[in-house]
């Protein structure tokens, strides 16, 4: 007798996207992911650049370590899953430099960044490990949305309040707020401020979600 | 098979590293030819942009040929020596003694006006920062500049790769006079009056900083060139004076 299959998004699958985009999100939740958090986001398009390749990584990390999760031994099973991250990393990098290179000047800041991300490796150990490709690649698929959200938003206001720009367009300037004596605000180009963005951020979420205080 | 054995815990290390290896390598020897043509093109965009001609990377290689009238390099004594200013990797020349560096100078022209144009490079924050200085005929007005790096922070250092940032060397000189004072990146902002500042990146001081010393190191370093350079001109101002000057006195006396 076979197995009932389950339906590519039933409802515990589309708990997994949706779950580390607010409940659980990796950075705000989880306090994952910090240090990129802080490094990146003084403009928005490295900050997209990196949600984007974090978001490649992990999900094909999470496929590839669910494939071999039976044969892994536990014992090196860290160091294992370094090595799917760290060749995952080095080979998006080399196709980029071959055939978007600016995008890949972009990008090859981050490649550090990357592999030391500690969500990668926290979804690895946590989650494909012990769950089946589909699964492990949606939970991918979900928390690089989630860790990618709160990047923008941060880098939406640093660029916007620290530089008077977004994308590099002057947007202030246009609005002509400049005439009527606002100044950028230079603190917010220091990494200082992206700690304080990311507090308002976990601020807001746990005053409208009250499950998430810790008693 | 028991997943906890030693002998398997080896043999799956070693199949491993195998498979990563060939992987990687495959990879970065495929893709080696695309990316080294993605960085000769760049280059030859860079060292175009200090005339400010600005070129898609598919047309760079023809324009370099239209543009760049010839180029060479020198010895620390400002002499020309055998080699290819393009394929000079400064990373490895910085490294040794400096009587055995060479130092590249290409020679471009617009508007019928003669640059020189001198590839940088030096530290930044993180990693090596780099470019293009190119002086008019007089050794000493900046015509254009360009800086790139490696791995500066995006909206603090990685600025220097920008307009606004490389805009203010034009007109710079690093001359006063005779006496060699290079360009200064200068914090808070230069004084409009300064010949020798531009203004610095607020929170990128260090990188600031750097493109202040590799300045101020390899533009030292071209000294004797430069010197050579001015004194020719000299000469053939003299000369052309000498010329205009005796045909002046014949035109007189055959009068």
């Amino acid at each position: 007798m076979s197995e009932k299959k389950e339906p590519l998004f039933s409802k515990k699958n589309r708990k997994l996207l949706k779950d580390p985009l607010n409940d659980n999100n990796p950075v705000t939740t989880q306090v994952l992911g910090i240090c990129s958090a802080l490094a990146i986001t003084v403009q928005l398009k490295p900050a997209i650049v990196m949600a984007l390749s974090v978001l490649v990584v992990l999900s094909v990390a999470n496929v590839v370590v669910s494939l071999m999760r039976n044969l892994i031994p536990s014992r090196i099973r860290i160091i294992v899953q370094l090595v799917v991250i760290a060749t995952l990393v080095i080979l998006v990098d080399q196709v980029l430099k071959a055939f978007v290179y600016d995008v890949s000047k972009e990008l090859s800041v981050f490649v550090g960044l990357i592999i030391t991300n500690c969500i990668i490796m926290g979804r690895l150990e946590a989650f494909a490990l012990g769950n089946k490709p589909w699964k492990s690649f949606l939970d991918g698929l979900g928390n690089a949305f989630g860790y990618g959200w709160i990047l923008i938003a941060v880098a939406f206001f640093r660029e916007l309040l620290g530089a008077g720009t977004l994308f590099g367009y002057p947007v202030l300037e246009k609005l002509g707020l400049y005439e009527m004596g606002y100044e950028n605000n230079g603190m917010m180009i220091l990494p200082p401020m992206a700690l304080v963005t990311v507090g308002i951020i976990i601020w807001i979420q746990r005053m409208k979600n009250r499950d998430l205080i810790e008693s | 098979m028991d997943a906890n054995k030693n002998s398997y815990t080896f043999s799956f290390a070693a199949v491993m590293v195998v498979l990563v290896a060939t992987l990687l390598s495959v990879a970065a020897i495929s893709l080696k030819p695309f990316q080294d043509k993605n960085v000769e093109a760049e280059k030859k965009q860079n060292i175009l942009s200090t005339l400010g001609i600005e070129v898609s990377r598919e047309d760079a290689a023809k324009v370099y040929k239209e543009r760049i009238t010839t180029s060479y390099v020198l010895n620390n004594k400002g002499e020309v020596v055998e080699g290819d200013a393009f394929t000079v990797d400064l990373g490895v020349e910085l490294k040794k003694p400096v009587d055995q560096q060479v130092f590249p100078v290409f020679e471009g022209e617009k508007n019928g006006q003669k640059s020189y144009i001198l590839p940088m490079r030096g530290k930044g924050l993180w990693g090596p920062i780099w470019g293009y200085l190119a002086l008019q005929d007089d050794m000493s007005t900046v015509s254009g500049a360009v800086f790139d790096h490696k791995s500066e922070t995006p909206g603090l250092g990685a600025e220097i790769s920008l307009g606004w940032f490389q805009e203010p060397f034009i007109g710079k000189t690093i001359f006063d006079g005779t006496e060699f004072k290079s360009i200064k990146v200068v914090k808070g902002g230069a004084k409009e009056d300064d010949m020798h500042g531009v203004d610095g990146i607020s929170g990128g001081t260090i990188t600031s900083d750097g493109v202040s010393e590799m300045l101020d190191e390899r533009l030292s370093k071209y000294l004797p060139f430069f010197n050579q350079k001015l004194s020719e001109m000299i000469e053939v101002e003299a000369d052309t004076l000498l010329v205009d000057s005796l045909q002046a006195l014949t035109l007189n006396t055959i009068d």
